[in-house]
């Protein structure tokens, strides 16, 4: 907490450098950290060249069932129980892991502030109906809820997102609270309130940006839960069948593992690397926003 | 104690009729008739079945008495039948409670025993090689998909050392008595349970690691041990008595988590629980069935959370007074 207190003032000081800087400083020198940075652009990477350069589709039959990896030269990663490559599936199936865990992520995020903010910023009876709202959520077990969601409004890439985004805000909703009620009694605020400013302005100008850095992981660690709420969904035949992605690979060659185990291993890897990526940055950025914190 | 314990249960009843109240709301927002979306779109419900499902739900009637005919049903214990298994919903959930809830205590205890163990070990020397292995293990621990974690599971004791059963929850051609049973259960149960406890082993070492090095340079530590108690009393009755408070709050959190977990689990290792039941009846547009499984695993959730808060007061006497 002294931290954030130390780094607004230090904004204010004459020789401030900026606090990302000063976290970028720290997240440097992190080798984890930087790790995980380096796997997350390389899959990005990875990604992008599939969704955007790859022109081989992942539902082609191309040669014969279960070839196992580095037996066929042209598919490195064998193929699947229908025939299936699975190299080209890796590449085309990240595009919608990835872009629905952003999204969900997001939308996760946005409900969870805005919440959050109203519930801790103005506190009373808000506060209350805010928090019974927010608990009545935690109560639903969010992967079958999501599930019901799903299939009741028909699943596309958009319904999952959304459905992934309606279940897993209250964390971060509780999150944005106890940052909220902190803040505002802080003397900037004070100082904000008696030249006039309005509630929507130092809630959102003043409390949020000062609120951010706790935010900044949690909404990181958000993706990496997102995609594999995602994975999860197409697992169990949740997803959208007409779009490749790493879940629906598995969730499809699930029934030959005892023949095969290389298609669901590949994509299972595929996804424990993006999840991994992602989380060392989170830990890295927590550190780097909590320099007191590095000694655990 | 006991006025807290009143209004917490009313405040459990409160969320579960909001649950209720969801469920019929997700009846009526999904696209289409809400009587055939409660007879499922299987294709197969008959004139007959349509004007059942009319008359037993009200449908013809205002939208807030179908609430309270459908409130009404679920306190006489009617959630419903299934037009799949033509059966009533509590029928088919009360069958499958049980290995749910023994899955996920099972992977409870697991992860909190072992997870405990690991953090206290690792709490003692911050620096050392089990503190490495507990972040290590912890961030890949959380970021395997629990599915997959099970399949590779499945792969490894069913070709490589088959020890362990890898599907369902008693062998076929069972006889033998009780104690037989339950071993036969026990059995089947190591790899599901350990499958699910992954996540949640790998998050309570990294949290009983952390709370146990505050706690372990806190004042009344170093008085113990300058009374010249044995290293073990010292961690085990006077540190760690302490350092788990925080882990009962988390374990209370990710009750729901676990389920959600659990759902994934039941359905790679073919284990007849709640989860499985809820993935077969979604797939089938199942609905009275899958609404009901979400209001069951809500009602666990209550539970789970209101024993959390118990036993909370119970290891902190300072939060039983009020005082702190």
């Amino acid at each position: 907490m002294s931290a954030k207190h130390e780094m607004s003032t230090s904004r204010t000081a004459p020789e401030a450098i900026s606090p990302l800087a000063e976290a970028w400083t720290v997240f440097r020198r992190n080798k984890p950290a930087m790790f995980g940075l380096f796997l997350l652009f390389s899959i990005i990477a990875f990604v992008l060249y599939g969704t955007f350069l790859y022109t081989g589709d992942p539902f082609d039959i191309v040669w014969a069932p279960h070839t196992m990896p580095s037996e066929e030269a042209a598919f490195p990663l064998g193929t699947d129980y229908l025939g299936r490559d699975l190299l080209a599936g890796l590449l085309t199936g990240g595009g919608p892991t990835l872009a629905v865990g952003a999204v969900a992520a997001l939308i996760t995020v946005v409900i969870g502030i805005a919440v959050g903010a109203l519930s801790g910023y103005f506190g009373g009876w808000v506060d209350d109906l805010l928090m019974r709202i927010t608990e009545f959520f935690q109560v639903l077990p969010a992967l079958l809820f999501a599930m019901v969601l799903v299939t009741l409004f028909s699943p596309s890439l958009v319904t999952i997102a959304l459905a992934i985004g309606v279940v897993s805000w209250p964390q971060t909703a509780r999150l944005t609270r106890a940052e909220f009620l902190k803040i505002r009694e802080l003397e900037y605020v004070t100082a904000a309130r008696s030249i006039g400013a309005r509630n929507n302005r130092i809630m959102w100008k003043v409390i949020l940006p000062n609120a951010l850095p706790p935010l900044i992981v949690s909404a990181t660690l958000t993706v990496g839960v997102a995609i594999l709420f995602e994975a999860g969904l197409s697992f169990l035949g949740l997803g959208d069948p007409n779009t490749m992605s790493w879940g629906l690979m598995i969730g499809s060659n699930r029934s030959y593992i005892i023949e095969a185990w290389w298609p669901v291993t590949f994509p299972g890897i595929a996804i424990f690397l993006t999840v991994f990526a992602v989380s060392l940055v989170g830990d890295g950025l927590n550190d780097a926003f909590n320099p007191k914190l590095r000694e655990r | 104690m006991l006025r807290y314990i009143t209004k917490r249960l009313f405040y459990g009843l409160l969320l579960l009729v909001g649950v209720l109240v969801l469920n019929f709301l997700l009846i009526h927002a999904a696209p289409g008739d809400p009587a055939e979306v409660i007879a499922g779109e299987m294709g197969g419900a008959t004139e007959e079945m349509m004007a059942e499902i009319r008359s037993s739900y009200g449908l013809d009637k205002p939208v807030i008495v179908q609430l309270g005919i459908y409130l009404g049903n679920v306190a006489r214990g009617d959630l419903g039948k299934s037009f799949f298994f033509n059966q009533p919903v509590t029928q088919l959930i009360a069958a499958r409670i049980w290995p749910t809830i023994i899955l996920v205590l099972a992977a409870q205890v697991f992860s909190i025993f072992l997870g405990v163990v690991m953090g206290v070990l690792a709490a003692r020397k911050p620096q050392g090689a089990m503190s490495a292995f507990v972040s290590v293990f912890s961030t890949i621990g959380y970021a395997a998909p629990v599915f997959w974690t099970g399949i590779m599971l499945i792969i490894l004791f069913a070709s490589v050392f088959p020890i362990f059963p890898v599907e369902g929850m008693r062998s076929a051609r069972f006889e033998g008595g009780t104690f037989a049973y339950i071993l036969d259960v026990a059995h089947h149960l190591v790899l599901p349970a350990i499958t699910l406890g992954i996540i949640f082993l790998a998050q309570y070492a990294r949290l009983s690691r952390a709370s146990m090095i505050d706690v372990l340079g806190a004042d009344y530590v170093r008085t113990a041990r300058a009374k010249g108690l044995r290293e073990m009393i010292v961690v085990f009755k006077h540190a760690l008595r302490n350092a788990v408070l925080p882990i009962i709050t988390v374990a209370g959190i990710q009750f729901g988590n676990l389920i959600s977990g659990a759902l994934l689990v039941e359905t790679v290792f073919n284990w007849p629980g709640m989860g499985r039941l809820a993935f077969d009846s979604i797939l089938r547009r199942d609905y009275p069935t899958a609404l009901g499984v979400l209001f069951f695993a809500a009602l666990m959730v209550v539970v789970a959370n209101l024993v959390t808060d118990l036993s909370y007061r119970l290891a902190d006497p300072r939060i039983r007074t009020g005082g702190r």
